[in-house]
């Protein structure tokens, strides 16, 4: 194992005296509120009790587009425990224009009668109990004047276009002779691979508590960021950010998807409307509706290279699924951008928008279908070159980003080949597909090459100099269970200069200020940032022996000025996975038998929670290799398979020993030296397990999931 | 989910009876797949009449050797049966291929036996299906099929059973014993489940208000040797695409005798009839099981999504047959 960028210390101290110090990053901790956690104590925002509590319950369009024709309230009002009905015609009236990344029509709940998709909201119904409520929605009549829905996504429908580039949809990129380069390549590849819908549910289904209470608007909610999600509220329903406050303190898993969603509109509608709290939370199949999912992409990449291997073309076409009702990007040229030099390089990215929910981020947007893509083209390129896959890759190393042409933070992913090989035992695979069997197994290996950008944004933070010695950081960061919280602690802690059991952590509240969300592998790094500043400020203000009065002294921090005054570079952590899957082509079954990732992500600030983070996006993207794919119900525009019986994830028993470790990579681009490891342990293990399938059968297959009726056949 | 009541039934009788009381009660076993099916809305009876204390939890030696087993015996106890295990493997290797432990420890042997169709149309109340609600349609047809049936389907259903200990039953000529308000009836598995025809929504020849009371196999000595295949989309918890029961005698290389059964096939575990005539007296060669399975496919009329299932099948009964020559080969 190499050594991480600091050395391991014991994962506890004992030590009480407050003696300068500055090794808790980099020590392996548990999580402070494991214990809690573990034992029922921690209380998730559907868990929370509140005095005169009303539920509410949300009742779906059960067609995939048209107008609410009636619905009809009265019978159900006159339900045991029934409050309110809430649909187009009663609710308060919303601001538009308001959403997480710029307009969102999703927000615009029960404004019309329009119905742009199936399982969109067209009522809540609130009452008493949870039983009251679902009996009482389930009990309700809604009619439609139906229209014709299309949610057929292919890469040649007609309604594909190229998006307007935004905040979330980088330019398409066309640098240099595609085609001429093509022309003169002594090798080329070019193939079409396809990602289907990909659901997130997080653990913990989604679920808000909202109601007034002096004034102000409060709301316990599971969110990726309070603070963001305050703005949001107090936009939308055209109140003062002051009189918003939003909490979140356990989240019970997000990926992406505890943005601002549905369920917490509602919630605020309803308690506003009846002035008393009201809890909404989804259920598994409504999750399926209301919270995003990654879109189906289809991607066209076509490879020209010398015979050598040297790439001289990079043609990258994603076309992903949006909705006609509210346009989403899967921005899957992002691995193109970023991993091969070719002499001439064109990203270019297409929408087809149809009736179906907005899709959202989902865990490494992007960068995982684009990485399926990308990283199978170059496993091809390698097998029709005869070149080595890890040698093909090295020898297209780029010297600056090929998307952006600015220079890297710093690259380090040969290291991770090396390594990763070295530990995989690379160097005994028989190039040669097919070669190695186990009864009625086919045996093969085969690699891929992560990446994630690894961004830093403005965060304000404070700290108080108790009177009792200790420290109190607040900051609006989200701990959705990665171990954010126990990171900050360390960060704290030596940024402090102080033991870590003096440092306590308030998050997840609104009220502490702006701060970035729990997404784009930028929280931690972007909190620490803010949580260093503040420690400095803090210093400045008290000298050592300085009396602390009772209400102790508070330094604040904003790191707003210092993130815009960066200079611009391509700042990202990379990695690269190994796989070994054994296939039965008379049954079509895929077993993986033992993965590897090997990444170079910054400073490692918990060893133990970074490791879980790679690991389970590794494991997620054994899934998707294998398992996960939403399937369109054509005539009803809903989902097949809107459940858990039918949707699959991997289960324990599909996955093996994964390892994940990394490697030396300083970089001080960010001051703290993070850089944020959420995401990229997704990114290309889909890739991996799928060139693993073929060196053990020598059929490839180019789209996701390697289902076993696509596999049963495939030759060897 | 409609308010229902719930009563515990002391003995067979009582059951039979507290279930008379209302036309939309319901038996409740292990409630592993009902209690799902009444918060999806698929099921919504007002009285659930809980059977799993019964005294039925026994396995036992039957009088010509075979085995009688309990209703109430759950799925765990099943599988782990030393007389189970060592007379019919199939059978406890089928159990153990389903679900997982947590629902084995729940679910009964008789309410497996009467467990849903996973078919995503039938789970969710928003859209059309004869088998849940006469006449409106199947979905299925047009729609998502890909682990749908390939035999015996009609046009008004196209679902599949999804009970794997059902294949290995079948397999072996098990018998179901029901206790009615009138007495005690005997239904051999062969004649249990309906075919589809037009009327999916009815699925076995279950009288009216009968309690299942337990499952009775024959003695087949030729089951000592047999074996459970399941192929799913992932290595546990998952419902198979394709199954296979298989028992196999061979002497001499020739076949004296051969039990065949698979399930993912069609409304109701699928006994191999013609594939075990092809095979008994041939010689037990891959060329030979190869036919059989041919012969029993033959019929098979797969749909858009699920041709993949003819080959499965076939892969199956060679690989799997294939297995049990080299090993009981005398």
């Amino acid at each position: 194992m190499t050594a991480p960028s600091l050395p391991i210390t014991s994962t506890t101290t004992t030590e009480s005296t407050p003696t300068r110090t500055n090794d808790a990053v980099g020590a392996a901790n548990t999580r402070v509120e494991g214990i809690a956690k573990v034992t029922g104590q921690a209380r998730y925002a559907g868990d929370i009790p509140f005095a005169e509590l009303a539920y509410g319950w949300l009742v779906l369009s059960t067609v995939a587009r048209g107008r609410i024709r009636s619905i009809d309230a009265e019978p159900v009002l006159a339900m045991s425990g029934v409050l309110a009905v809430l649909h187009h015609g009663n609710a308060p009236r919303l601001q538009p224009g308001v959403g997480l990344m710029g307009p969102d029509a999703s927000t615009l709940l029960l404004q019309d009668d329009r119905v742009p998709y199936r399982g969109w909201p067209v009522a809540l119904v609130v009452a008493e109990t949870i039983e009251q409520a679902r009996a009482a929605a389930e009990a309700l009549v809604v009619t439609y004047d139906e229209e014709p829905h299309d949610v057929v996504f292919t890469a040649d429908h007609p309604a594909a276009h190229t998006p307007e580039p935004s905040r979330l949809v980088q330019p398409d990129v066309e640098r240099g002779d595609v085609e001429a380069e093509l022309a003169a390549s002594a090798v080329v590849v070019d193939e079409e691979y396809t990602t289907p819908e990909q659901y997130h549910n997080a653990m913990e289904p989604h679920a808000a508590m909202a109601r007034w209470e002096n004034g102000r608007l409060e709301v316990v909610d599971a969110n990726q960021g309070s603070h963001a999600v305050a703005q949001l509220l107090a936009a939308l329903f055209s109140l003062d950010l002051d009189s918003v406050r939003v909490r979140s303190e356990h989240v019970g898993g997000a990926f992406g998807s505890k943005g601002f969603n549905a369920h917490l509109i509602l919630a605020v509608m309803a308690a506003t409307q009846l002035d008393r709290p009201v809890r909404v939370v989804l259920t598994r199949r409504q999750m399926f509706s209301l919270v995003g999912y990654r879109p189906a992409t289809a991607q066209r990449v076509r490879l020209g290279a010398d015979a050598d291997g040297r790439l001289r073309a990079l043609d990258h076409e994603s076309v992903s699924l949006s909705s006609a009702h509210q346009q989403f990007v899967e921005a899957s040229t992002r691995h193109s951008r970023a991993l091969y030099g070719a002499d001439a390089l064109r990203v270019r990215t297409k929408v087809v928008p149809l009736d179906v929910g907005a899709p959202s981020f989902m865990r490494a947007p992007g960068w995982t279908p684009g990485s399926f893509a990308v990283e199978s083209a170059m496993d091809e390129l390698a097998e029709k070159s005869g070149e080595d896959p890890i040698r093909l890759r090295v020898r297209n190393e780029p010297a600056v980003a090929p998307g952006s042409g600015l220079p890297f933070s710093s690259r380090n992913v040969i290291a991770c080949y090396e390594e990763g090989a070295r530990r995989f035992g690379w160097a005994d695979r028989d190039p040669r597909p097919g070669t190695r069997r186990d009864g009625r197994w086919s045996l093969g290996l085969g690699m891929a090459a992560s990446a994630h950008s690894a961004g830093v944004a403005p965060a304000t933070a404070s700290i108080t100099a108790e009177a009792d010695g200790t420290f109190t950081v607040r900051i609006a960061a989200a701990d959705i269970g990665t171990g954010a919280r126990t990171a900050l602690i360390l960060i704290a802690a030596d940024a402090l200069g102080v033991p870590q059991e003096s440092v306590r952590m308030k998050i997840a509240d609104s009220d502490f200020g702006p701060a970035f969300l729990a997404g784009g592998s930028m929280g931690t790094t972007s909190w620490a940032w803010a949580i260093t500043e503040a420690a400095v400020a803090l210093s400045k203000k008290v000298l050592p022996g300085d009396p602390i009065p009772p209400e102790g002294i508070t330094a604040k921090a904003d790191t707003t000025e210092l993130v815009g005054g960066r200079e611009q570079l391509e700042s990202l952590g990379f990695g690269a996975q190994f796989a070994e899957v054994a296939v039965d082509v008379t049954t079509g079954e895929v077993r993986v038998r033992r993965m590897l990732g090997i990444f170079a992500v910054g400073r490692i600030v918990n060893p133990l929670t970074a490791r879980s983070q790679l690991i389970g996006g590794m494991t997620w993207g054994l899934s998707m290799a294998l398992h996960e794919g939403g399937v369109r119900d054509t005539a009803s525009g809903g989902l097949a398979n809107a459940d858990l019986a039918a949707y699959h994830y991997a289960s324990n028993a599909d996955v093996p020993v994964i390892e994940a470790d990394w490697v030396d990579d300083p970089d001080t681009y960010n001051p703290s030296g993070i850089k944020g490891l959420g995401e990229i342990g997704i990114v290309g293990g889909a890739a991996a397990i799928a060139n693993a399938v073929w060196h053990a059968t020598g059929v490839r297959q180019r789209a996701l999931p390697l289902r076993l009726d696509r596999v049963l056949g495939a030759g060897a | 989910m409609r308010e229902f009541d719930y009563r515990r039934a002391t003995d067979v009788s009582d059951a039979v009876t507290l279930l008379a009381t209302s036309p939309e009660a319901r038996f409740l076993g292990g409630g592993t797949n009902l209690v799902d099916l009444m918060k999806t809305g698929v099921e919504s009876p007002d009285l659930l009449v809980d059977v799993r204390g019964l005294p039925l939890d026994r396995i036992e030696i039957a009088t010509d050797g075979g085995l009688t087993i309990g209703a109430t015996v759950t799925n765990s106890d099943l599988a782990a049966d030393p007389e189970v295990r060592r007379r019919y493997p199939a059978l406890a290797q089928a159990v153990l291929a389903g679900a997982s432990g947590q629902l084995r420890n729940m679910a009964t042997v008789g309410g497996n036996l009467l467990q849903r169709t996973r078919c995503g149309y039938f789970g969710d109340i928003t859209k059309p299906c004869n088998k849940r609600e006469p006449g409106s349609g199947c979905a299925a047809l047009a729609g998502e099929h890909h682990n749908h049936a390939i035999l015996d389907w009609s046009e008004h259903c196209v679902a599949t059973n999804p009970s794997d200990m059902g294949v290995a039953l079948t397999a072996f000529d098990a018998v179901v014993s029901v206790h009615t308000l009138d007495g005690d009836a005997e239904l051999p598995l062969s004649e249990f489940y309906l075919p589809v025809g037009d009327t999916p929504h009815r699925e076995t020849t279950l009288p009216p208000g009968a309690l299942i009371t337990g499952v009775t196999i024959p003695a087949v000595p030729v089951a000592a040797r047999s074996r459970y295949r399941k192929v799913r989309e992932r290595a546990s918890y998952a419902f198979a695409n394709g199954s296979i029961a298989a028992a196999l005698d061979v002497e001499d290389g020739t076949v004296r005798d051969v039990r065949l059964a698979f399930g993912a096939v069609a409304s109701r575990p699928w006994r191999a009839r013609k594939a075990e005539q092809a095979l008994v007296g041939g010689p037990a060669t891959a060329e030979a099981f190869a036919a059989a399975a041919d012969a029993e496919l033959a019929e098979a009329r797969p749909l858009t999504h699920n041709g993949y299932k003819v080959p499965l099948i076939r892969n199956l009964v060679v690989d799997v047959l294939t297995e049990l020559t080299q090993e009981t080969t005398r």
